[in-house]
């Protein structure tokens, strides 16, 4: 097998890189938008708490829809290529942040934000000063997780037309190229356990920054 | 024990006429109260679960907003005025303490006075002096984290982080009530002194009527959301004004009175005769009945701290002690 993986790395010289670096990139725009909209949101969502209800339920029925259901819709309202798959993907990763960020921030001890408050903080103060930097672990799990997600599920993308590593397991499944096929599922579980571990190196030297570490 | 500060008109911290009542709810949770206290004095709220002396202390620092009524501190009329700004003038200590967890001890001293822009050394200066008053040695917690402090040091810190700027006044809810019974006492008698020292106007919220007692320059019994009694420990033990009150109290009342007076502020200049029990005039009555009970003697002598004899105290003193009505 590994035979066959090079000898159809050495045919096909540039393709599995275009691939990959394909699959970097709309999982990291992905990411970066999923991030730019969920986290502003969620600390609206703590502020306009009785709003925050519906939002959150509102988004938990995206987190239901399976990817490849998602891309699917995508697909009649938006086309094909990379910006319909980006955007797909960010609504796939968007619920695993608002939901984290949005629960680290308002579960944070009471009696913590109520000290706060006694001492003089205005609530904007108790957000910057408590409320984030104590909820920063559970909000960089959300991240961890909607990282791991897209880049999975960027795997999809491939369906419609938005390229990855998923254009070889898909090519590889129509030509039954068995090498092909096993490499692009090979990268793609690689560069998953890849992100994991990154991410939860940033979340671990981001505990010991704060001081939370024991 | 000798009492604090002669009460003024208009004291340093005025609750008049109000009111709380939460949405859905069937009675109001403070209703129609009225209260005064005098600068410089501790007044402890006490009563039984869901009488209204939580909420009541949080109104004082508009943490719970009052459905109707005034608040006056300092002179000054509060109740619509910038709640933030009246919470940076007024110490704020809760059970739980609620030291910030991510903090070093001396960014939570410091929590006030930067919210109120001192300038830095003042501010590290302050924060050692706080902790020193508190009993905790400065190099030894400034750069700690308050989960590596036993439950008694995080309530001290919570003390210090109160007194940082300086309010004039301060608000305890149950501060020891989740520390150990032994440590308790000593908090107590710690803070006890710290609070006279520095003339604060207090109101400290209790449902243990000992804690009230020992801690309470004035003593305001509360049910269902009304103020039943407020009086000096010596009156409400002496004369409480209701079957509810008399029972909180506890029908060891007259045994509570002892405690209010130590054997050297009730010593006579007689001799205690030959073979009479010992005590150190800081004893309370209480505890000098207790020993008289125990050895079968009619009077104990009293010494000072040095040992030097300040005199005795019989069965017959204690017995008129218990007795004493304030007039």
């Amino acid at each position: 097998m590994l035979g066959d993986i090079l000898a159809w790395l050495a045919d096909h010289p540039g393709a599995f890189e275009t691939a990959a670096s394909r699959h970097l990139a709309l999982s990291i725009t992905a990411l970066i938008a999923a991030m730019a909209l969920a986290l502003p949101l969620a600390l609206v969502l703590v502020r306009w708490h009785h709003a925050a209800g519906s939002v959150i339920a509102a988004v938990n029925v995206l987190r239901t829809i399976p990817s490849l259901a998602l891309l699917a819709a995508i697909l009649p309202l938006l086309g094909t290529g990379f910006l319909p798959s980006v955007i797909a993907l960010t609504l796939y990763g968007l619920p695993a942040i608002l939901i984290n960020t949005h629960t680290a921030l308002r579960e944070v001890d009471p009696d913590v934000v109520e000290a706060g408050l006694g001492q003089g903080m205005t609530p904007r103060q108790v957000m910057r000063r408590i409320r984030i930097p104590l909820g920063l672990p559970v909000i960089f799990a959300g991240i961890r997780t909607a990282a791991v997600q897209i880049v999975s599920a960027a795997t999809l993308a491939a369906f419609i037309g938005g390229g990855g590593l998923g254009e070889l397991i898909t090519a590889g499944m129509g030509t039954l190229n068995i090498a092909e096929l096993v490499l692009g599922g090979l990268a793609v579980a690689a560069l998953a356990m890849a992100t994991e571990l990154f991410f939860a190196g940033l979340e671990w030297s981001v505990r010991r920054s704060t001081g939370l570490a024991a | 024990m000798e009492r604090a500060a002669v009460d003024r008109v208009g004291g340093m911290i005025r609750l008049e006429n109000v009111s709380k009542t939460f949405p859905g709810a069937t009675r109001p949770a403070v209703d129609r109260l009225d209260l005064d206290v005098p600068d410089g004095t501790t007044c402890v709220l006490i009563g039984p679960s869901g009488c209204g002396k939580t909420t009541t202390m949080r109104i004082v620092n508009r943490l719970i907003e009052p459905s109707s009524g005034r608040i006056v501190v300092e002179g000054q009329d509060v109740t619509r005025a910038d709640a933030v700004e009246l919470r940076r003038r007024i110490g704020y200590v809760i059970q739980q303490v609620g030291l910030f967890p991510h903090m070093t001890i001396a960014q939570n001293v410091a929590t006030v006075p930067q919210l109120l822009g001192w300038p830095g050394p003042r501010i590290a200066s302050r924060v050692e002096e706080m902790l020193s008053l508190v009993g905790l040695e400065p190099a030894q917690f400034l750069d700690r984290y308050p989960r590596h402090l036993s439950g008694g040091q995080r309530q001290r810190v919570g003390v210090a982080r109160a007194l940082a700027a300086d309010p004039p006044v301060m608000l305890m809810d149950e501060p020891f009530g989740a520390v150990d019974p032994i440590v308790r006492a000593g908090l107590q008698a710690e803070l006890l002194g710290i609070l006279r020292r520095l003339a604060k106007t207090v109101i400290f919220v209790t449902h243990d009527i000992d804690e009230a007692i020992r801690m309470g320059d004035l003593v305001a019994i509360m049910k269902d959301g009304r103020l039943v009694q407020c009086a000096r420990p010596e009156a409400l033990l002496s004369a409480p004004k209701d079957a509810f009150v008399a029972d909180f109290v506890g029908a060891d009342r007259a045994l509570k009175r002892l405690t209010l007076t130590t054997a050297g502020e009730a010593a006579a200049p007689t001799s205690a005769g030959p073979g009479a029990p010992v005590v150190s005039a800081a004893t309370s009555l209480r505890d000098v009945l207790s020993l008289l009970l125990a050895c079968g003697a009619d009077a104990a002598a009293v010494v000072g701290v040095s040992g030097t004899p300040v005199g005795a105290v019989s069965l017959a003193t204690i017995r008129e002690r218990a007795a004493a009505r304030t007039s």
